[in-house]
């Protein structure tokens, strides 16, 4: 079975389809950052950055979220945040960081609170984050990023030259701030399980990105006498079925992890959905075309090493 | 061509049965047991795990294994027999109470002869199995302060003993010793350095006082001490509470991290860690005027007293402590002291014969109070007397204590048991995760894992029909390898984790995607069959390197700045990455070579 015919010819990288593509790109950058800039907050920090405390209540029966809240409410928590989660019968509540209460006790009084006169209610779930803690997760969240960034610059410019290092990394930069941008407009908890999931994108992004710049490395040595453009364009379209399938199963295991993996992992699920897809459009697109951008020729890549196949075999 | 030799061969199926093999414990499950281990940390024997199980099998309830695992008895019931092990914790603990702490836990229901081979399964995480998450903050200043403050008393004595006059002052870490006049400086620089050559002494403004400091390097050492000495500490007050495989780990420069998996209620867990509570010994001041002597609350009707300064014996010189009845029936704390305090015991109550003695009860609370806007802990000290005795007649080291509840009695034998904490510790970060909501993450993990694994299985067969289930064999062995990597390094699986396998899956396929378009496009070329198969595995060779290292450089990231749940993910995602590339190449190669090696063929089933 073949997903598309035997060749295609698609011109990825013509000067229109490229304008166009930059265009759509910088148009999904700048509503992302838009988006982080205007918004306060910027996105939803769950209690792992915020600090605060989280209860996850599971009752017998369908739960009223209007009678916890208000509950809530008069026993003083008037900043509580209740939703349903998953199901009908739980329910999840939300605080920021408590002062001048014993957390035992607190414990006790939300317990009370939450469950008010219905009997064998379940307190599924307690979280109680300091916000100083909370700060050091989001500073190291932060900094892990860029330094995964920094390191994969340093390996695609051995590997390849520092213009495929930068084509590589800009197209990184594009799907985390648009990964992150998505949580940002549709206000989507972003917890430390996201910062790992925008960790995995920036690996899965520059897995596609790097075999497309084997592939163009490849035919640069092959195909003599043509463009880059038309070498480059060449590369992708030999290496479309390969990016699509690949990025159909993953899609297909993510999708069953959203729909069967349960509410606490899909912020997860849904952070590489949308990383999976937007680095697939960006290692074909953003990648090749800012190499591209910055005069790319097969000469970057003849001078270091005469014979291809020899560093071919270096992990 | 398209051959491999038959050690290479051989060499994939060793690894594959290898893998099998690690992977096999897990696949039974675990079952409700009961597990016992020495009350003194010592290990259990043979024999006594066959009391244990004679008593319960006199009592009609018929263990299905019973064995020690690292000097603890284990002994497991049939699954879901949680009814037996309730019974059976029940009267293990109360039969054998001051010989082994007795903890309800699960335990992997693996056949004997598996765990003979010394197989584990993996570990569940928290989020898994349920428990409490406990990471606790260790007060560094006080810490240093307390070590200052032994200074500042060491100084005074030597001081004194050399009779220069002085006074001594400790203010924010910094000790400062007034001298009467400047000639008296040098002698007193003498004692200050002979008593301690590494602490910084430095001249007052005044030309007549000493300024003493502690080195950097003092300060290092005596935080890592109290960090060392705190988790010590941490350690026997857990096991003092009978949870199974407890975790205290050191994170960073001042944190510790409890982890007790199976812990419902964190309110008792949160006092035995946090509690510095340590009990005193001092005769009553019968004048009412010695010099130093104090007024002491009673607790509840405990009549108040005016206690002397000298402490007979302390918390810290309590070696042992095992909470009990006296022969009226009162609750009590049996004491044992070591030689010190007993000789002082010895001393003090031999001269004083027919005057009462008091019980000073020492407890230090944690309460949050807010000041300018901002939350601190704050640890509140209390001193209560709980008991005033007439001495009867003369004992060393081993006497009883009243004064307690049965409860209090029990939470203070723990405490001095387990030693005192060198530095107050704070909770900064606390999580519990239900038992319901454990079993819930792990049956929806794997249902995800089940569909995912699945649909991708199909797909693959369907797309590169025979070599689609090649990679399907591939791609289940990948999943067996990462399971055994996982058993082996006795990690635990969290849900995370289990993420990551899921996300390991769809990209493992990867790689045998690359090879197997690379051999498409080969055939379209119009290259023989075989010659297909040889440089498809080749050419596609460089960008699967590539393409997992760049993955692998984005998972060691993980693993070096996160914590917790990503981590789990991290260390995942790390591990399948590598099984994956085996499995993909060498694995799927072997099977090809021989469904089509060696023969000539005119298509592939690609």
């Amino acid at each position: 079975m073949r997903i598309l015919k035997n060749k295609t010819h698609i011109d990825f990288l013509g000067s229109t389809r490229r304008k166009i593509a930059l265009t759509i790109s910088a148009f999904a950058v700048i509503v992302s950052l838009g988006s982080l800039i205007v918004d306060d907050p910027p996105l939803e920090f769950g209690i792992d950055f915020t600090g605060g405390v989280l209860l996850e209540v599971g009752y017998p029966e369908p739960a009223d979220i209007e009678t916890i809240r208000s509950a809530l409410a008069t026993a003083g928590f008037e900043d509580a945040q209740v939703q349903r989660f998953g199901t009908d019968t739980d329910v999840l509540v939300r605080l920021p960081p408590q002062e001048g209460w014993n957390p035992d006790e607190l414990r006790e009084e939300l317990r009370r609170t939450v469950a008010g006169d219905i009997s064998n209610v379940q307190l599924r779930r307690v979280e109680s984050v300091s916000p100083q803690v909370g700060k050091e997760l989001a500073e190291q969240g932060g900094l892990a990023m860029i330094i995964a960034l920094l390191l994969i610059f340093v390996y695609v410019m051995v590997r390849f030259q520092w213009k495929f290092a930068a084509g590589a990394v800009a197209a990184l930069a594009h799907d985390v701030i648009v990964t992150v941008g998505f949580f940002s407009i549709f206000h989507l908890p972003f917890d430390l399980t996201v910062v790992a999931a925008v960790l995995a994108v920036i690996g899965y992004s520059l897995n596609d990105t790097v075999v497309a710049f084997d592939r163009i490395r490849e035919n640069f040595f092959k195909l003599r006498g043509i463009s880059a453009e038309e070498s480059m364009n060449t590369s992708i379209n030999e290496m479309l079925a390969r990016t699509l399938i690949t990025g159909f199963t993953t899609l297909f295991v993510l999708i069953a992890l959203l729909l069967f993996g349960g509410e606490s992992i899909a912020p997860f699920s849904i952070a590489l959905i949308v990383g999976i897809v937007v680095g697939t459009y960006s290692s074909i697109y953003t990648a090749s075309a800012t190499a591209l951008l910055l005069g790319v020729n097969a000469q970057d890549l003849l001078e270091p090493v005469k014979d291809p196949d020899l560093i071919d075999d270096l992990p | 061509m398209n051959r491999y030799p038959a050690w290479l061969n051989s060499l994939v199926l060793v690894i594959l049965l290898v893998g099998i093999m690690l992977a096999l414990p897990n696949i039974y499950g675990s079952a409700p047991a009961v597990q016992l281990a020495d009350i003194d940390g010592a290990d259990i024997t043979q024999t006594q795990l066959d009391n244990y199980v004679r008593a319960l099998e006199n009592d009609g309830i018929k263990p299905e294994s019973a064995y020690l695992s690292d000097g603890r008895a284990v002994i497991r019931f049939a699954k879901g027999a949680i009814e037996d092990q309730q019974i059976a914790g029940e009267r293990l603990r109360a039969r054998y109470e001051n010989e082994s702490n007795v903890a309800l836990t699960l335990a992997p229901s693996m056949p004997d002869w598996v765990r003979e081979l010394g197989l584990n399964p993996m570990s569940l995480g928290l989020d898994l199995r349920g428990g409490v998450y406990v990471l606790l903050e260790v007060d560094m200043n006080t810490a240093v302060e307390n070590r200052m403050k032994g200074y500042e008393q060491d100084f005074d004595d030597r001081l004194r003993d050399a009779r220069i006059r002085h006074r001594v002052d400790l203010n924010n870490q910094v000790l400062t010793i007034r001298l009467q006049s400047a000639e008296d400086m040098e002698k007193a620089r003498e004692i200050v350095s002979a008593a301690d050559s590494d602490v910084l002494i430095g001249d007052g403004t005044d030309g007549k006082s000493l300024i003493v400091r502690m080195t950097e390097a003092q300060i290092k050492e005596r935080q890592d001490f109290a960090i060392e000495q705190n988790m010590t500490t941490l350690r026997n007050r857990v096991d003092q509470l009978g949870v199974a495989e407890p975790l205290v780990q050191r994170q960073g420069v001042d944190r510790i991290v409890v982890q007790l998996p199976g812990v419902q209620d964190p309110t008792e867990l949160q006092k035995i860690l946090t509690a510095t509570a340590t009990l005193e010994f001092r005769m009553v001041d019968l004048t009412g005027d010695m010099p130093g002597s104090r007024r002491y609350p009673g607790r509840g009707d405990e009549t108040p007293q005016i206690l002397r300064r000298e402490v007979i014996a302390s918390g810290d010189e309590i070696i042992d402590a095992k909470s009990g009845f006296t022969n009226e029936g009162q609750p009590a704390v049996h004491i044992t002291l070591d030689s010190a305090g007993g000789e002082r015991m010895l001393a003090t109550t031999r001269e004083n014969v027919g005057k009462p003695m008091s019980t000073v009860f020492i407890e230090w609370r944690e309460e949050s109070v807010t000041r300018g806007g901002k939350t601190v802990s704050r640890k509140f000290k209390t001193e209560e007397i709980i008991g005033t005795a007439t001495i009867r007649g003369v004992f060393k080291n081993r006497f009883q204590t009243t004064g307690l509840t049965p409860n209090e009695a029990r939470e203070l034998a723990v405490l001095m048991r387990a030693g005192a904490l060198a530095a107050p510790v704070y909770k900064v970060d606390e999580r519990t995760i239900g038992p319901s909501l454990g079993q819930d993450n792990i049956d929806r993990g794997f249902n995800a894992i089940k569909i995912g694994f699945l649909a991708v299985i199909v797909f693959m067969a369907v797309y590169y029909r025979w070599f689609g289930m090649i990679a399907n064999v591939a791609l289940l062995s990948n999943l067996v390898f990462i399971v055994a990597v996982l058993s082996l390094a006795g990690a635990s699986l969290t849900l995370p984790g289990i993420a990551g396998i899921v996300l390991t899956v769809g990209m493992a396929v990867d790689a045998n995607v690359l090879i197997f378009e690379r051999i498409r496009e080969e055939l379209a070329a119009g290259v023989q069959p075989q010659a297909a198969i040889n440089s498809g595995y080749e050419k596609a060779l460089s960008s699967i390197a590539d393409a997992n290292v760049t993955t692998l450089i984005a998972a060691i990231v993980l693993l070096a700045f996160g914590t917790g749940p990503i981590k789990g993910f991290a260390i995942t995602l790390m591990i399948g990455i590598v099984t994956s590339m085996f499995t993909a190449i060498i694995g799927t190669r072997a099977i090809v070579n021989l469904a089509f090696g060696g023969r000539k063929i005119t298509s592939l089933p690609v």
